[in-house]
């Protein structure tokens, strides 16, 4: 079973002559465990590929399938709870580390469990267990604004991380982060593909950034290809 | 996790100090509120005070606090005569401002027999009037010491005692003499103006061919003794007899042309209604202006403390966050921002209320009407805040 299913997927802005194809007829999959790239020049439609995999854009046609879930199929399936689809199936990380400013690294791991609803204590466990393996245990009480860009991309990943999702979406994860940071970053990704047999889909306009990626799917003016 | 609770304490420094400025504008409200509640006591206050229950005043008058009103003091007599009135009392009402310590000093002097009704009643400090004259009982509002002297009229008064917080209608505290003293300050002319009316009145009578000389005279001291008596009040209060009906006694008063005898009750409506109306409407004007102030301010904080969490919003949404856990944090800071300033504005008035010119009253039912107010306008002003976030979308969080 694939961890994201992606069947001749087209998403319109708008209609009429202001109607604009940012997806046409795009399809993919994702096995669980593997780590995907989606390539491609600003407004070629990889962003809106992924919010339309990560049930936060509904495609105008094509079918999306999520753990074996069928999700959209012309539009959203009926009775569908995105939102607990969200919390429970996927795991995102920002372009910006998007924590939230006014919870320290520990919180804000926490904040994803309780959503899912976690007791304080659980959470608090399970999210100090994920800082330290990601090496932060030392800075879980720190803020966000005392943490490095690299340092709070890591707790963004915890808390992609914090409700073991079976697919992570990462958007342009390492867009605010030097060289360096961003390679330890991808490094960190490709090891927790592996080990937390979690599909992992990267969108992202570098390529020096995707190298030992199991797979890179090009995205140009709304069609993909490769992979 | 509380998030509101989190967002407070990280922005506590701009928290604290909104509350605190919420605090102070709830405060005035609450004072307001006092100060209506202190008019009624005050207004009411010397009605208490006097504990009557018939005050008789001049006919055509609804003295004598809210119209003037002159009887003559003797008509005590005839008001105890009356069947059903047990005890009937001369009183006299006076506003003075004299001048002490370089000072406008302003006070309200009640004469009183000092074995009738309308003294001072408790005394907390010193003691009652004894003495016939010069002797004087003041209220604590006054500031006035045990044994200093005080120039009203052509005589010196001791203060002899300290009493509560007695005030007229208008706020100014209350000061009691007796009545003889109480009548010579308000009526009795200076030797001067005394000397000058007896000359009119004997030049006037001297005049009058048809009198002859020795009749002019003794009319002269007959008229004189007229103009210069003392012996008017401003009203006589009586207290009736236990069974006795107050009907008929104001039937049996009323009966007698130039008297207007006024229950207890009408008197607490003349003074309530009619007095002090105006002031309770503008004060009330005031509150809901202020409230709607304090709703406005809220909102605003609310609405900017919200777009200032869009981007957190949406991150919440994006990782599959409930609306209610968004709508929870916002209402929660929002009511928390009002209780905390209500707090803030009670303690302020608790600690301040005593210090204040008028008498503030705070009344448990009135605080607690306050406290609901503020909840319905912080929960009211939270639905700005709580739209903008609701419409929100998650995909806001993706982007630079």
């Amino acid at each position: 079973m694939y961890a994201v299913e992606v069947e001749n997927l087209t998403k319109v802005y708008g209609s009429g002559d202001t109607a604009v194809t940012a997806i046409a007829g795009a399809s993919l999959q994702v096995k669980p465990g593997e780590l995907v790239a989606i390539l491609g020049p600003s407004g070629s439609g990889k962003t809106t590929l992924l919010t339309s995999i990560g049930l936060i854009n509904e495609p105008t046609h094509g079918k999306v399938v999520i753990d074996g879930l069928t999700v959209a199929d012309q539009g959203w399936v009926d009775g569908i709870d995105l939102k607990r689809l969200r919390r429970e199936k996927l795991g995102f990380i920002f372009q910006a580390h998007n924590l939230i400013p006014f919870l320290s690294a520990l919180e804000n791991v926490m904040v994803a469990l309780e959503i899912n609803g976690l007791s304080g204590s659980e959470a608090k466990g399970r999210a100090a267990g994920l800082l330290a393996a990601l090496n932060l245990g030392h800075r879980q009480h720190s803020y966000p604004r005392a943490l490095s860009g690299g340092e709070a991309q890591r707790v963004a990943i915890a808390r992609a991380l914090a409700n073991r999702p079976k697919v992570i979406l990462a958007d342009e994860p390492t867009a605010a982060l030097d060289t360096e940071n961003g390679k330890n970053v991808m490094g960190l990704l490709k090891t927790l593909a592996v080990e937390n047999h979690s599909a992992i889909l990267v969108v992202t306009h570098d390529e020096r950034m995707v190298q030992g990626f199991d797979r890179i799917f090009h995205v140009n003016d709304g069609r993909i290809c490769g992979g | 996790m509380n998030l509101a609770l989190r967002d407070i304490r990280y922005h506590r420094g701009r928290f604290i100090l909104t509350s605190i400025g919420l605090g102070l504008l709830l405060g005035v409200v609450i004072s307001m509120g006092g100060i209506y509640r202190g008019l009624f006591a005050d207004a009411l206050a010397v009605l208490h005070q006097t504990g009557a229950d018939l005050w008789v005043v001049q006919k055509g008058t609804n003295g004598p606090f809210a119209e003037s009103s002159r009887i003559p003091e003797d008509l005590k007599y005839r008001i105890k005569g009356v069947p059903g009135v047990a005890e009937a009392s001369p009183l006299s009402f006076q506003t003075l401002q004299i001048d002490r310590q370089g000072r406008p000093f302003r006070f309200f002097l009640i004469g009183y027999e000092l074995s009738g009704l309308g003294g001072p009643g408790q005394i907390i400090a010193g003691r009652d009037i004894r003495q016939k004259h010069y002797e004087m009982v003041a209220a604590k509002a006054m500031k006035l010491q045990l044994g200093e002297r005080l120039r009203l009229g052509q005589h010196d008064y001791t203060v002899v005692g300290i009493t509560g917080k007695v005030v007229s209608s208008s706020g100014d505290p209350a000061a009691f003499v007796t009545l003889s003293d109480a009548q010579e300050i308000q009526f009795k002319k200076d030797n001067d103006a005394i000397r000058n009316y007896r000359s009119r009145i004997g030049a006037d009578l001297a005049d009058e061919p048809a009198l002859p000389p020795a009749q002019a005279a003794f009319l002269a001291g007959k008229i004189g003794a007229v103009t210069e008596s003392t012996h008017t009040v401003n009203t006589v209060v009586a207290r009736l007899a236990p069974g006795a009906d107050l009907d008929e006694v104001k039937e049996h008063i009323s009966r007698w042309n130039h008297l207007h005898p006024i229950s207890n009750q009408e008197q607490r409506d003349i003074l309530t209604k009619g007095m002090i109306e105006k002031a309770r409407m503008q004060l009330g004007l005031f509150r809901i202006i202020l409230l709607t102030i304090s709703a406005v301010i809220i909102a605003l904080i609310i609405y900017t403390s919200t777009l200032d969490k869009l981007k957190v919003i949406a991150t919440l949404k994006l990782i599959g966050s409930q609306n209610r856990v968004i709508v929870g944090m916002i209402l929660q800071q929002s009511l928390l921002m009002g209780v905390i300033a209500y707090g803030i504005g009670y303690l302020l008035i608790l600690a301040t209320y005593e210090n204040f010119p008028r008498r503030i009253v705070l009344e448990g039912v009135d605080l607690w009407a306050l406290f609901v107010i503020v909840i319905v306008i912080c929960t009211l002003s939270s639905f700005v805040g709580i739209r903008k976030a609701l419409k929100v979308e998650p995909a806001e969080a993706l982007g630079g």
